[in-house]
């Protein structure tokens, strides 16, 4: 059963990559943004000579995990409920919905405060709570940034990493209620500032706060939150209720597993060597913290995930956002060009996996394969092998093309040497009078469809001897 | 067929056959001549925290010296009564009944000890005993002093997990103060957390 | 020791003066190279682009063609990275190819890694007396780990001025068939690797694949920038070329 929810994009990627494209000012906010990332990620990985092990500890406790998922997930339940939570369990994106929705209306509550989290944003709870009334707050920066621009997210960990600090700054003041405009600069503090006192009031009257979950440890039933603002901690300390939405592929099994990927995490995602606040709860403590506490096991298309042998190495993603932070393709269009809540490198795996074949068909192409996410990627998924491997599902399901008949017709021809010899002699004949027209080695106009190439670039024309016709001249 | 039976056939279907072997050769020790204190503290002034170092006799003394601006002093239920000997602010101990509210005041500190302390992180563990309470209680006041006994800071994340005697308590790993990287990446402390974080290093 | 040219097709119509550069710097090292003649294309742009069944005579004729050579030599990054990396994948569950696979692609090296892994040389005897910048492409750096070799042969060539090119490790936005499936992402990555190539004041921009060459050269052919060129084309230079 396929995934459903905010995990398909309406639009072809190059077709919505063109308008990115124009916008100079997006593409200066990510280049910047996206460097900046890249650059202390490099400081702060080198500081680890074990990043190597790390690395393949990570994505072999990941394949341990998928390997014995449905067992951990038992565990993880009953340890969760004997600690004082109820889990549910969610197939698909609607019925997730259905749950946390009744749950917060079971509570009569008009409004929830929201940690930054995935697995919400692709489930569409947002919407799915303001259809019955009840008013989703996003409490950290980047999602209150979105939230008040009307706007959806660009970056798994910096959703408004396509906004620079003087429109953030505008947009607060514009949109934020009763921002004291005298001291709201652009200074990236004083925007902090800004945020802690329009939610601080929300913090201390919400009654249920909703959240994802960055692990769920099978052996305590214990979920983690990372974070960095407090704004989790808000959430997952101070309200009554605490529903927490958490995809299945986030079970580890034990604490001991969080070593690793608390060092593998911040490192990748923020580029710090740890992150501020990291918040740990098992079921309820009485006294401390929400004393109702619910977990939402959400399937969602990750069971046909896991089928594929292939493909199912995306299941060990800790969406940490380091494959979007080196990526040429995502540096240059931004988050929404992808469609799906899942932007990048991971997204381009990730969001036509989810949905199905048929869906997402363009964004498995979005890529020139050159291997910095895999490099970057904490858990070593091989996005490039992803990439080709769904490519090749995308064109076998697309039937008869041109482009199949043309990479058909080079196939045979590149089959047979005496065919193979005679197609470069004829370009070789086909270049020589164009050399009379133009330069002598390169061409600046091409015929349709060959425009897209040579809108940007001359060609170079086929030389006047092959190297086979000089070899076999000179040296057979 | 309800949703997680479902799920589960689903899965079990789905996943794929063959056991997985971890290697757990990621844990290297502190290189030779780690001083696991200086470690700590260059971590934690890297993250923009106050770091002071003191022995038990002075601790009363460089409490009270950090207090001296504190309206009120929030102190959890186990914290050793001798720390705040040497000040007179008004002191708020928890009882469990604590509002947010009452810990938002202006000019409130929080005064706790800590769990453990991972040096190469920069990284403090509160796990909610008796001197560091309820998670509320680090949370609201914008300012935190957390005392460190040298003997609790060890050298990297695996053996400050391990040390954890119970990880089902509520945790709270705390590096620096709050911060924020939403704005162009680049990490600025300060947003809903307490904004100032003072370390003690409590030296034998 | 019996060295095979694999030549690629793209060097083979186009960029013949890249082959000839190879053999040349071989032949003047003492090596005998040899060219089998029955080989055609390593089946990357149909493997990338996500035609399996197409690309699979291809590996075929591959690893017959060049079974029995001690080493097979490419000027092409990626078409070693294709034969090492994605030729042992392709060929899973058919024993036979596998087993082909496994003898003849670990002994299939790009330029760099022959004459220095190999061959052990890093002074080819070479002399370029020109300012050089070297774009180390995605399939080089990234699959074969190729790290500073083909800059440290450059480095021994005779007068030689090599130029550090801002934002090297990053994509030319080539991609094969991506540069006409998202001509417009294509473009933007090329803009910037031109504008960064320019600045060097370079005379030459090198790299060890023409692929990514003719991308980039062909961007740069637009501007007042360096010229795009094999660095095995720079490696074979001698004095008297000079």
């Amino acid at each position: 059963m396929t995934g459903t929810g905010n995990i398909v994009a309406a639009l072809p990627f190059p077709t919505a990559a063109k308008p990115k494209l124009a916008d100079s000012q997006l593409r200066d906010n990510l280049r910047r943004a996206t460097h900046t990332i890249r650059d202390k990620r490099l400081r702060t990985v080198a500081e680890l000579p074990e990043w190597e092990r790390l690395r393949l500890a990570g994505a072999a406790i990941k394949d341990d995990v998928l390997a014995r998922l449905p067992e951990l997930l038992v565990e993880f339940e009953a340890a969760a409920t004997a600690a004082g939570a109820t889990v549910h369990w969610a197939r698909d994106a609607a019925e997730a919905c259905g749950i946390a929705v009744d749950l917060a209306l079971s509570t009569g509550t008009r409004e929830v405060v929201k940690i930054k989290s995935m697995a919400t944003q692709e489930i569409g709870l947002n919407e799915a709570l303001e259809a019955v009334g009840i008013t989703p707050i996003e409490t950290d920066l980047a999602e209150l940034i979105v939230q008040l621009a009307g706007d959806t997210p660009s970056h798994i960990l910096v959703p408004a990493i396509h906004y620079n600090r003087h429109q953030i700054r505008e947009l607060f003041a514009r949109r934020m209620p009763g921002v004291d405009l005298d001291a709201l600069t652009d200074d990236p503090a004083a925007l902090a500032e800004a945020a802690r006192r329009h939610l601080r009031a929300r913090f201390f009257s919400a009654r249920v706060a909703i959240s994802g979950a960055n692990f769920a440890i099978a052996e305590t039933g214990t979920l983690v939150v990372v974070e960095s603002e407090g704004n989790g901690r808000m959430c997952l300390t101070l309200p009554e209720t605490l529903i927490s939405v958490v995809g299945v592929e986030k079970i580890l099994p034990t604490v001991r597993d969080l070593d690793v990927f608390l060092q593998l995490l911040p490192r990748s995602s923020t580029g710090e060597r740890m992150n501020p606040y990291t918040s740990a709860w098992t079921g309820v403590t009485p006294g401390d913290g929400p004393q109702q506490v619910h977990v939402i096991l959400v399937d969602n298309g990750r069971s046909d995930v896991l089928a594929d042998p292939v493909g199912r190495q995306a299941l060990r993603c800790i969406r940490c956002s380091a494959c979007l932070n080196v990526c040429p393709v995502y540096e240059r269009v931004g988050g929404h060009a992808y469609g799906s809540v899942y932007p990048g490198p991971i997204g381009a795996i990730l969001s036509p996996q989810l949905s199905g074949a048929g869906a997402n068909a363009t964004l498995p192409f979005a890529s020139t394969l050159c291997g910095a996410c895999f490099e970057a990627c904490p858990v070593r998924i091989d996005i490039p092998e992803v990439l080709v491997h769904l490519r090749q599902e995308i064109v076998a399901a697309a039937g008869a093309t041109p482009e199949r008949a043309a990479m058909r017709a080079a196939a045979w021809v590149l089959r047979d040497r005496r065919r193979y010899s005679a197609a470069l002699r004829a370009a070789r004949r086909f270049a020589a009078p164009l050399r009379l027209v133009g330069r002598p080695d390169a061409v600046r106009h091409l015929p349709w469809p060959l425009t897209r190439w040579s809108a940007s670039r001359d060609t170079p024309l086929p030389a006047r001897e092959t190297f086979r016709e000089w070899w076999s001249r000179e040296r057979a | 067929m309800n949703a997680r039976d479902e799920v589960l056939t689903r899965l079990r279907a789905a996943r794929p056959s063959g056991a997985v072997t971890v290697s757990r050769d990621y844990d290297p020790p502190a290189p030779d001549g780690t001083d696991l204190v200086e470690l700590l503290t260059d971590r934690l002034l890297d993250y923009r925290a106050t770091v002071r170092r003191c022995d038990a006799a002075a601790l009363p003394t460089v409490l009270a010296s950090l207090l001296t601006d504190a309206s009120v002093v929030v102190v959890p239920p186990g914290l050793p009564s001798a720390w705040l000997g040497g000040t007179d602010v008004a002191q708020l101990t928890d009882d469990g009944g604590l509002t947010p509210g009452q810990l938002d005041l202006p000019g409130a500190v929080v005064v706790t000890g800590c769990a453990i302390a991972c040096a190469r992180t920069g990284t403090i563990i509160l796990d909610a005993g008796p001197d560091q309470g309820r998670r509320v209680l680090t949370l609201v006041p914008d300012r935190h002093i957390c005392v460190v006994r040298v003997d609790q800071v060890v050298y990297g994340i695996p053996e400050a997990l391990s040390r954890l005697t119970d990880p089902t308590r509520p945790l709270t790993m705390i590096s620096g103060p709050s911060a924020t990287s939403d704005i162009e990446l680049n990490r600025v402390e300060g947003v809903h957390g307490p904004r100032h974080l003072t370390i003690i290093l409590l030296l034998p | 020791m019996r060295i095979a040219l694999f030549i690629t097709c793209v060097n083979d119509l186009v960029f013949p003066g890249t082959g000839r550069a190879v053999v040349r710097i071989l032949e003047r090292l003492g090596h005998t190279v040899d060219f089998p003649p029955e080989q055609t294309c390593c089946g990357q742009a149909h493997a990338n682009s996500g035609y399996r069944a197409e690309a699979m005579p291809l590996v075929r004729r591959f690893v017959d063609t060049f079974a029995g050579y001690d080493a097979i030599v490419t000027p092409s990054g990626s078409c070693t990275a294709m034969v090492r990396e994605a030729y042992p994948r392709l060929a899973a569950g058919d024993h036979g190819l596998a087993a082909q696979v496994a003898a003849v692609a670990p002994r299939v090296f790009e330029l760099s890694e022959l004459l220095v892994d190999v061959l052990g040389v890093t002074d080819v005897g070479a002399h370029f007396p020109h300012r050089v910048t070297y774009h180390p492409t995605c399939h080089g750096l990234r699959m074969l780990h190729l790290g500073d070799k083909p800059e440290r042969l450059l480095r021994a060539v005779g007068g030689i001025e090599l130029t550090e090119l801002p934002g090297a490790d990053e994509c030319c936005g080539f991609g094969g068939t991506f540069a006409l499936k998202n001509a417009g992402v294509s473009a933007a990555m090329l803009a910037d690797k031109c504008d960064a190539a320019c600045g060097t004041g370079a005379d030459f921009l090198a790299a060890a694949d023409n692929s990514c060459l003719a991308h980039i050269g062909g961007g740069l052919s637009r501007r007042d920038g360096p010229r795009a060129i094999h660095y095995a084309e720079i490696l074979a230079a001698t004095k008297e070329d000079s």
